[in-house]
């Protein structure tokens, strides 16, 4: 029923509306306020208890890690980069559709980002926290993992920064700060609802304290919105710029396979590839689990499938390109890296890649198959399959074959590789539990000025076209008819 | 107690309360308000609302933000840090000559600069954003009315306060609600409360 709703055209702009189910504002503050201020569904300990239970897996594998050292993983001498590096690149990826949707879609006036942006955006932290953890803890060291970062120390030794790998730290760790502060900032108007409807005195205090005493005025949303502008617009290359760097840790180095210059476009294509994948899946699921179907419409699923088609075939031509200047450039080496990829003991990486990335979105040419609810659930999952094993394809398949037959090997993960990969997506779905029950998970403020009752002229384009010397009696008569939103 | 930030006159005898709140049905009549405050000549007064509504500061006659010009100026600062930082370490601190590359590699140095200018930069709207808006203000007297909690729901407000040359104890009223309010109310400066220790 809502799907058919969802698809009925406005006959002025063409469009489906943003939002449908008739909202008003004080429905709108009600729908996404209240699943933060019921008793907790049970359905959410269904999801939250499993989380928890990975996450405490993540700790079992880091704490083993720490004690015995990265001799617990699958890594050996050519492959010295494995799945801890995989799932750092995996999970900055995912971040990455998160600042998309807040920040390049706020730029580009895409107003139907306001229903995802508050969960996209608390993905992208989560995301972020997540492929922070794998450099810190693949050092092997890790007890001198400040190394990392350019601190005066005894030995008087600074970090080189003509290596990409400090980039990385940099790139890295001020992509996590700025989105959690654009989040943080988002999050401001909301606390206030939340705070100003709380029945009890310790809501009152946590979400209080952290809505800093907002209270609406409009000379504070002018320097308001136009921080938020200035997030949107730093965040934006900042964004490109974060997977274009982690890119670099592989195409500075001289490997074949990885020493590409296609690497930083194909990189960030395929980042938010991913991301939209993930805020696919978890869209789907908590538009059902929250009863909010009618804010995160069809509408907002299919630009989603949308832009998914978009970027996965962004990745597939890059795959092609990839194996085109292979064998154009002529280089033997370059040549057997890519055949070899294709062809060679990890195929069966290679083939799960090209088919999850590649050919499962291409049935999102179909206007039916974005709008099957099913089909989405499942290509969100098969991408982010073919996604991550991208990522394994080009650390693992690249590095097992160097340029000296003699240190040829095969890199065989072993528990404890895939307890932390698992483990890592506890973490995510923990936090993002925690997120779903405890806050707003809607930008409510930022919908509630894409329903048409927010705007300030609403049906006064109705006065400006009717030329001048018309029945001045029946303008008057037709503006309040076409102004009487609320 | 915690009026300092509301810029109350310092011979503040004569203020009895805070001011007028008036709220307005729709988004369209508090535009229209705001026109018609604005045009009557008051300053000391605010439209506060659940969002953002579009273009409201015209109709307030408010001056567009000075923020960009912090913004410009921490982010230019933060990436001069960082290049800075780069070429003291790489030149004075440490250097150490690496694959035969002269000591002073710019290009180099590019990334990490303009992340520092970004980082610089973020902090700069974000807490230029809270020091130009006094956040946090976790005490104020529009929050001593109950029909405020409206504000972040669906509540467009107009509060006059009663420091304001033009402000009139019953004009002012009478002048709002001939504006289109449904509802017009007094706001107390000290809440009655306080004495029980509660906010």
């Amino acid at each position: 029923m809502a799907q058919s709703q969802d698809n009925t055209h406005e006959p002025v702009t063409g469009r489906a509306p943003l939002i449908v189910g008739g909202y008003d504002f004080r429905s709108l503050t009600e729908a996404v306020a209240v699943p933060v201020e019921r008793k907790t569904p049970i359905g959410w300990w269904f999801f939250f208890l499993p989380s928890l239970a990975l996450l405490g897996l993540f700790g079992v594998s880091i704490g083993w890690l720490f004690w015995e050292g990265t001799g617990i993983w699958g890594l050996n001498n050519p492959v010295s980069w494995g799945f801890a590096i995989v799932n750092f690149v995996f999970w900055v990826g995912i971040g990455h559709a998160g600042t998309l949707i807040s920040a390049i879609l706020f730029l580009f006036r895409q107003k139907w980002r306001t229903s995802i942006n508050r969960a996209a955006e608390a993905m992208t932290i989560f995301a972020v926290m997540c492929a922070m953890v794998f450099p810190g803890i693949h050092v092997g060291r890790v007890w001198v993992a400040y190394w990392m970062f350019p601190l005066p120390n005894q030995m008087d030794m600074w970090p080189n920064f003509r290596s990409p790998l400090i980039w990385d730290v940099f790139a890295v760790s001020i992509y996590g700060t700025v989105s959690l502060m654009f989040w943080y900032v988002g999050l401001i108007p909301d606390l206030a609802t939340i705070r100003d409807r709380a029945k009890t005195r310790i809501r009152k205090l946590a979400y209080g304290a952290f809505a800093l005493g907002w209270r609406g005025s409009h000379r504070n949303w002018l320097h308001y919105e136009r921080a938020y502008l200035m997030l949107a617009g730093l965040a934006t290359p900042l964004v490109l710029s974060v997977h274009s760097v982690v890119s670099m840790d592989f195409a500075t180095a001289q490997l074949p396979g990885w020493h590409t210059t296609i690497f930083p476009p194909y990189f960030v294509a395929g980042a938010i590839f991913s991301g939209f994948a993930m805020v696919m899946t978890l869209m789907l699921i908590c538009r059902v689990l929250f009863r909010m179907e009618d804010i995160i419409t069809m509408r907002h699923l299919e630009n989603m499938a949308k832009i998914m088609l978009l970027t996965g075939c962004m990745v597939g031509y890059a795959y092609a390109i990839e194996m085109f200047i292979a064998w154009y450039s002529g280089n033997p080496y370059e040549q057997f890296a890519f055949a070899n990829r294709a062809l060679g003991p990890y195929a069966w990486a290679y083939w799960i890649m090209v088919s999850c990335n590649v050919i499962t979105p291409q049935l999102f040419w179909f206007k039916k198959m974005r709008n099957h609810i099913g089909w989405l659930f499942v290509s969100s999952i098969l991408i982010n399959i073919g996604m991550w094993f991208e990522r394994f394809v080009i650390v693992a398949s690249s590095l097992h074959r160097d340029f000296l037959p003699a240190s040829w090997d095969y890199y065989q993960a072993t528990f404890w590789d895939f307890a932390s990969l698992i483990g890592s997506f506890g973490l995510f779905f923990t936090m993002f539990c925690l997120f779903a029950r405890f806050l707003p998970m809607v930008a409510t403020a930022e919908v509630k000025t894409v329903l048409p009752e927010a705007d300030p002229h609403q049906g006064e384009e109705l006065v400006r076209v009717v030329p001048v010397g018309s029945d001045t009696d029946a303008l008057a008569q037709a503006a309040p008819a076409g102004g009487g939103g609320a | 107690m915690g009026l300092m930030h509301l810029d109350v006159p310092e011979a503040s005898g004569g203020y009895s309360h805070y001011g007028v709140l008036a709220r307005f049905r729709t988004a369209k009549a508090l535009y229209r308000a705001c026109e018609a405050v604005r045009d009557a000549g008051y300053s000391k007064w605010d439209a506060l609302t659940p969002f953002p509504v579009h273009g409201l500061e015209k109709a307030m006659g408010l001056k567009p933000s000075r923020l960009p010009f912090l913004v410009l100026a921490t982010g230019l600062t933060g990436a001069g840090l960082g290049f800075g930082l780069q070429s003291w370490v790489h030149i004075m601190a440490y250097p150490l000559v690496i694959s035969g590359k002269p000591l002073f590699t710019w290009p180099a140095f590019v990334p990490v600069t303009f992340e520092l200018g970004v980082l610089g930069a973020a902090l700069g709207a974000v807490l230029g954003m809270f020091a130009l808006n006094k956040l946090p203000t976790y005490h104020h007297p529009l929050f001593r009315s109950e029909n405020f909690a409206r504000v972040t729901d669906d509540g467009l407000f107009i509060a006059i306060e009663s420091w304001d040359p033009k402000y009139d104890d019953q004009g002012t009223a009478d002048f709002l609600s001939g504006l289109g309010a449904v509802e017009v109310e007094r706001v107390p400066i000290e809440d009655p409360r306080d004495d029980e220790g509660a906010a």
